[in-house]
């Protein structure tokens, strides 16, 4: 693979994706610390909001920390050149919250939906693009569909206004061969000016190799955190993945060293369990599930006393999609119930 | 004798409602008003011997009184919703809206819709059907001790979320988030909603959460949501509690799972199922009054809507 000569730029997921593994709990020093360390290393862009995006907030996902607005009025003013994006999932978040990031001094808003439902989110991505925000079409769970399918649905992000689109592997399922063959037609179908970003999850530990194969398809952003901070078994790690960048002869403008320490110094002793590839996280690749869903199946484990990993395994059958958090607790409850009936008749057998 | 009624709208929805209100014993159908000569729904219509005119609204009103129309259904969209009213209720046609318009009070039948009848209401909401399937559940629970925060997750089938949702998304999430405050009765609400396109499509699900303000009576609440679910089975037959009332601390979690009848709309659209079925249920109560002579139709000005 002949990288040599590209330019990618880097985006952080660690205040933001890197949320969801911390039960949206991070505090507003940490934000502090982290994104100006980040801003320190020269990642130019670095997500910050509740890890379901803008107005995130709920039973249903958790309750954060503190609020978007006080995540992003406390790290915006402190950035010396990274600038902030926030991220806006239509049917979870409104237009409202939209308006008040920008006021917060956001740069770049992305706007996400299922890989199959753009068309929800016209009204949010062109009003982004109304107010001058650099806007960025996000198709999450793209490995349920076909790359046609992904090409028609970026297309519609780009007619709304998507400067970028974005093939988001939410589950850490695609192999390189898939992401090659989605970012590569976007790139070759899409207008020359529309930018292709991909962000992978690391369940299958394929996230700098899935994300160097969507640069060498025409990929320039890529997402990724700090020690791999975020849902699952985390994003592309972000210092692996620019060391690597580096060796292959591709600018990206960050301090390989100092990106390290953040991931070794902040990051690594914020985690409140290792985030890896375990048992659960590599069922998440395995069998395409969204990777938020992770601490939720190792909480219903523990209430209901079943296996998160027939969990995770139930809800990519029933083909659930990102947000559909609530499933977990509905389908615990049904093994609950299975099993209950199975007791019953093993108890019965003999009467 | 049977209050006869105009269905403003032949789409999916408008043609669904036809359906069921032929079988109502409370509610004639009389005329349907498209905009489209060649639509399913207006030659649907005109199978089952309704009149029809794709002139819109306009079309109907030089027949309002020959025929006797006391009651519309709009099932159009919020911005034509406004002239609608305005030119129907003039006439003293009561309005039962579909639409996101939410000119008129919110009508959920099971929890308020005794209230506008009391009240005199000549033009009523159905909220959204993220609205209609959850917050009975919240004002179950609400009804037994107060509820500090209503969450609602509703999660329909791509197929069934129609164009008018989809190019303003955010219109459910905000009118749904009002309802669960002032129909189901909490202090704060917030609504989540969910396409899922798998296939064969999913049928509608819906997730309620509550946190009461004290610690939840388990067995009060529990009765008050078993009764609830039957209150709605009465016109929605396929409104399922698939679990709970979970118990989580002061949290309430029930999930629901909602059936259509299939008569226009498949079986797994039970969320435009139940708009139809509430918005028919609302005007047969009404009917039910009209018919006692305790609810006199009056011509009215519809107020000024919220949102455009």
């Amino acid at each position: 693979m002949d990288l040599r000569g590209k330019k990618v730029t880097l985006h952080d997921m660690c205040l933001r994706d890197g949320m969801h593994s911390k039960r949206h709990q991070i505090s507003i020093d940490e934000m502090i610390a982290v994104s100006t360390a980040l801003d320190e290393a020269g990642v130019p862009l670095i997500e910050v909001t509740h890890g379901d995006g803008l107005g995130g907030g709920s039973v249903n996902y958790g309750f954060p920390a503190h609020s978007d607005e006080e995540y992003l009025k406390a790290v915006i003013p402190r950035m010396k050149n990274a600038r902030v994006s926030a991220l806006l999932l239509p049917g979870i978040g409104t237009v409202d919250e939209l308006k008040m990031a920008r006021d917060c001094g956001v740069n770049t808003l992305r706007v996400a939906t299922h890989c199959t439902e753009a068309d929800v989110a016209e009204q949010h991505i062109g009003l982004s693009r109304e107010l001058g925000l650099d806007t960025v079409g996000f198709l999450m769970m793209a490995h349920m569909v076909e790359p046609e399918k992904i090409l028609e649905q970026a297309r519609l992000m780009e007619s709304y206004g998507a400067n970028c689109v974005y093939v988001t592997d939410s589950a850490g399922y695609m192999l390189p061969d898939d992401v090659r063959a989605r970012v590569g037609l976007l790139r070759r179908e899409l207008k020359p000016e529309t930018e292709v970003g991909f962000h992978g999850h690391h369940n299958l530990g394929l996230g700098v190799a899935n994300s160097m194969t969507a640069v060498d398809a025409g990929a320039t952003r890529i997402d990724g955190s700090a020690a791999g901070l975020g849902a699952g078994a985390g994003n592309t790690p972000l210092e692996i993945f620019a060391a690597v960048m580096d060796r292959m002869g591709v600018e990206t403008g960050v301090d390989i060293f100092k990106l390290m320490d953040v991931a070794e110094d902040y990051i690594v002793p914020m985690m409140d369990e290792m985030v890896r590839v375990d048992r659960e996280s590599l069922t998440l690749g395995y069998a395409g599930v969204y990777s938020s869903f992770l601490l939720f199946a190792k909480r219903a484990e523990q209430k209901y006393g079943i296996s998160a990993r027939d969990v995770l395994v139930e809800l990519g059958r029933r083909g659930t999609v990102g947000g559909q958090e609530d499933m977990i607790e509905d389908v615990a409850l049904d093994m609950v119930k299975e099993r209950e009936k199975a007791d019953e008749l093993a108890a019965g057998g003999g009467a | 004798m049977k209050i006869r009624a105009a269905l403003i709208g032949s789409g999916n929805i408008g043609t669904d409602l036809m359906a069921k209100a032929l079988r109502s014993e409370w509610i004639e159908p009389v005329w349907m008003v498209g905009i489209d000569p060649d639509s399913d729904g207006l030659a649907k219509a005109r199978d089952a011997g309704l009149k029809t005119t794709a002139e819109g609204v306009d079309g109907l009103l030089p027949h309002l009184e020959e025929d006797n129309i006391q009651v519309a259904f709009d099932a159009t969209s919020a911005y034509v919703h406004a002239d609608n009213a305005r030119k129907l209720q003039e006439r003293g046609v009561l309005m039962i809206d579909l639409t996101p318009a939410a000119i008129g009070p919110f009508c959920v039948p099971p929890v308020n819709l005794k209230d506008h009848v009391g009240k005199q209401a000549m033009n009523v909401n159905m909220v959204t059907c993220g609205g209609q399937a959850t917050v009975p559940m919240v004002a179950a629970v609400g009804r037994v001790q107060a509820v500090e925060y209503g969450e609602i997750i509703a999660t329909v089938a791509s197929k069934s979320a129609g164009p008018g949702t989809r190019k303003n998304i955010d219109e459910f999430t905000r009118t749904t988030a009002r309802a669960v405050r002032e129909v189901g009765g909490a202090d704060k609400g917030k609504a989540i909603i969910i396409l899922n396109p798998a296939d064969p499509p999913l049928i509608m699900r819906d997730t309620i959460h509550c946190i009461t303000a004290e610690e939840p009576d388990q067995e009060a609440i529990t009765d008050s949501v078993h009764r609830m679910v039957h209150e709605v089975q009465k016109y929605v037959p396929g409104y399922r509690l698939k679990n709970g009332p979970v118990f989580d601390g002061r949290r309430v979690s029930m999930f629901m799972e909602v059936e259509g009848l299939g008569d226009y709309l498949p079986k797994y659209a039970g969320n435009l199922d139940i708009m139809t079925a509430a918005a028919l249920r609302t005007a047969e109560m009404f009917a039910q009054e009209i018919d006692k002579g305790t609810f006199v139709p009056e011509p009215s000005t519809p107020a000024v809507a919220e949102t455009a």
